[in-house]
């Protein structure tokens, strides 16, 4: 009797083992609520349904900032999950940390074609060498916001050409002559008007190619370019033209509300203003100056990307190899630029929604791609990678707070931003030694 | 004869002290010298590597001009939030104090913001002061005031002070009663009685005998303006316009956990381990001498 039972439990053991070991679990933390937690656990099903190897277990572990934390936290305790999802301003935090992060490339082995993905999106996360270090996962990049109702109210024709700020500063002339509020705000302002600025102006933000080039980087943003835009913001400010609303997004419950004519945001937006907007409303590209470049280079991402940790075994490797090529199909990529707004990560996605009847039945959604993959990116336009960037941007934020409440002019706070990120950056540098 | 109680041995008051030793030790003891240890290194985030530099996160940051500028933000910010939150409890707790009729009501009414976490009370008044949809915004702008704590560096050092200050107002206001209540009636009507005016009374009779009351309040409000108002700030200014409303906490946090600089926010844990001593001491060793028990 005591025998029968002790070989059932053996067997049940080894049975439930042998059900394990048929299907590897993939842990993937990443930092989505709400509708995109919805959409990220949705393509996780997909996945997990498509085939009986692998099952990936999604966790949310909070915002951009605490999911990276949890990450690092779980790293050093010897618990880190396969994928973790870290936004692009941590990129250089992970690139640092050789022996925690396994590269992309490597974990998709051999017949890994890295040409299917968009450059300009992947190549805010490949090495010097052009290989690819992480998934970029979600992508965004800026673009102008136009509530056309407003521009008609205050008696300007609402397809006006906005292309260049020497427009848009005529419109804004326009707009608070009529009495409009609110002409003009903006997201993310760092972003925006500084890291995307540079790009498309095709000037440095930062020395060794932005940092890609090595941690010994030093900050730029505070040349003649930049020091233009921001001081023609300032005076706009001072205006009552361009209405500061605050650092992160909170200039879109204005836009969305009708209060402002308007708004630099990302293309990620889309969503939430087609959503809420009561007005005719139109996407348009980001404007640049025609005094600083005869025409605009691309803007760059923001968004975050997937990074795979170190120290897995081997099935589970392959899992995460298997759900990043799934993540990277066309039909998958395609779903999620038209739910969402982010940029398709690869070009058969882009050209699956044109043919689709994507582009044709919401204008203005292939202008943050357009623009994206318009030119070829420079040095100065493939992206950012700074290391402390997140705490760089905060430094950013008050300058940029103290040229729109005109305590400082555009020249001071941005020779002060640079200073004291370059502190920073060098912290940073001995860290990653 | 001796009446106090006194233990034979050694072992049986050392266990009875012990659970709370060892409390201290794991929960203080532990986590402060892991601090003191980690501010001598700069490490890598992950824990992969760590450089020793001695001294060099205490230079890095007493070198730091905004560093030292958030050592006056946060007397400022402490030093009002204390200020207001025990000034307005003091009176509230008057005024219940002389309450006849529905002083329970009035009392538990007054409680109740205590019950709300710090965090959740700053979001409570970022809606109400919204520079773009905040109804208080909207009312002092119909009388042609225009409120941006956004832009503006004095009235977000306001609203971060009023929206600490007011959860704390409760706990003040509870102890302030009860120090009232334990004052002897016969006292003050004696002192009526001899023609002393309420502020008369007030001044020398009531204020020295709340005395141990008001102490107290005063190491624990500075040390809660000192540690846990990150909450209020995270969700109001997030340290901003500028640096306005950056305080020596909310410091240590942005560099451990937005810029993960473990070293320099160690060191900037041990600074503020320091302060808070050393005030301790100073209250308990000056202030502490005008205090009648």
């Amino acid at each position: 009797m005591k025998h029968t039972i002790s070989i059932l439990a053996a067997s049940a053991v080894l049975g439930s083992t042998q059900a394990a070991m048929a299907q590897t679990e993939v842990e993937f933390w990443h930092a989505f609520t709400g509708r995109l937690g919805e959409l990220v656990a949705e393509q996780v099903e997909g996945f997990n349904s498509s085939q009986s190897d692998y099952t990936v277990v999604a966790t949310h572990k909070g915002n951009y900032s605490e999911t990276l934390n949890a990450g690092i936290a779980a790293f050093r305790a010897g618990e880190q999950p396969d994928i973790l999802m870290v936004f692009e301003v941590g990129t250089a935090t992970m690139m640092g940390a050789k022996g925690a992060i396994k590269p992309v490339y490597a974990v998709m082995g051999d017949g890994f074609d890295q040409s299917k993905y968009i450059g300009s999106v992947k190549g805010y996360y490949t090495s010097p060498e052009g290989d690819m270090l992480s998934l970029p996962y979600n992508s965004s990049t800026p673009v102008l916001w136009v509530n056309r109702n407003k521009l008609q109210e205050a008696g300007i024709d609402p397809d006006t050409d906005l292309s260049t700020w020497e427009q848009v500063g005529t419109v804004l002339d326009q707009l608070k002559e009529a009495g409009v509020s609110c002409p003009m705000t903006t997201a993310w302002q760092s972003w925006i008007h500084l890291e995307n600025f540079s790009a498309y102006h095709d000037v440095p933000f930062a020395t060794k190619s932005n940092g890609f080039d090595g941690t010994d980087t030093e900050l730029a943003f505070n040349s003649a370019a930049q020091v233009a835009h921001i001081g023609a913001m300032g005076e706009w400010a001072k205006d009552g033209k361009f209405i500061y609303a605050g650092r992160r997004n909170e200039g879109g419950a204005n836009f969305r509300a009708g209060e402002c004519a308007l708004f630099t945001e990302s293309s990620a937006g889309y969503a939430g203003i087609k959503a809420e907007a009561q007005f005719d409303f139109e996407v348009r590209p980001l404007p640049y100056w025609t005094a600083v470049a005869s025409e605009p280079q691309n803007t760059i991402i923001g968004g975050a990307s997937l990074w795979v940790m170190e120290g897995q075994t081997d099935e589970e490797y392959a899992g995460v190899a298997a759900f990043l090529d799934f993540l990277s199909s066309p039909e998958i990529q395609a779903k999620w630029h038209q739910d969402t707004g982010y940029l398709p990560i690869t070009n058969a996605a882009g050209d699956l929604t044109r043919e689709q009847g994507f582009y044709d039945a919401n204008p203005g959604t292939d202008i943050a791609v357009i623009q994206m993959t318009a030119k070829e990116p420079t040095a100065n336009s493939k992206g950012l990678r700074l290391g402390s960037f997140d705490q760089i941007r905060t430094i950013i934020d008050e300058e940029l707070e103290a040229v729109w409440s005109g305590d400082k002019d555009a020249q001071a706070a941005l020779d002060s931003a640079v200073e004291r990120g370059n502190a920073l950056l060098r912290r940073f540098e001995q860290a990653s030694r | 004869m001796e009446k106090r109680v006194t233990f034979k041995g050694i072992w049986s008051p050392l266990l009875l002290v012990l659970p709370q030793i060892l409390i201290t030790a794991i929960f203080f003891f532990y986590p402060a010298g892991q601090a003191i240890w980690q501010s001598l290194f700069i490490p890598d985030p992950f824990g992969l590597s760590m450089q020793w530099v001695g001294l060099g996160n205490f230079e890095y940051l007493l070198s730091d001009r905004f560093y030292r500028a958030s050592f006056i933000t946060t007397a400022v910010f402490s030093i009002l939030v204390t200020v207001v939150s025990m000034g307005v409890a003091l009176y509230l707790a008057i005024l219940a104090d002389r309450l006849i009729k529905g002083s329970g009501t009035y009392r538990t009414l007054l409680i109740w913001p205590y019950a709300v976490a710090p965090a959740v009370a700053g979001v409570l008044w970022l809606f109400m002061f919204n520079t773009r949809v905040g109804v208080v915004t909207w009312y002092i702008g119909l009388l042609g005031y225009d409120w941006n704590h956004v832009l503006n560096e004095g009235e977000a050092m306001g609203l971060v002070v009023v929206a600490s200050a007011w959860g704390r107002i409760s706990y003040n206001f509870l102890f302030f009663l009860a120090g009232l209540q334990a004052i002897p009636r016969s006292v003050i009507e004696a002192a009526a009685i001899d023609g002393a005016h309420f502020w008369t009374r007030f001044r020398t009779i009531v204020w020295p005998l709340l005395s141990p009351t008001t102490f107290f309040l005063l190491v624990v409000n500075i040390i809660y303006a000192f540690f846990e108002t990150f909450g209020v700030i995270h969700t109001i200014t997030s340290g901003g316009p500028q640096q306005a409303t950056t305080i020596l906490v909310y410091k240590v946090y942005s560099d451990g956990f937005v810029g993960q600089d473990l070293g320099s926010s160690a060191a900037q844990s041990v600074i503020l381990l320091v302060i808070v001593s050393l005030l301790t001491v100073i209250q308990f060793k000056y202030i502490e001498r005008k205090v009648h028990y």
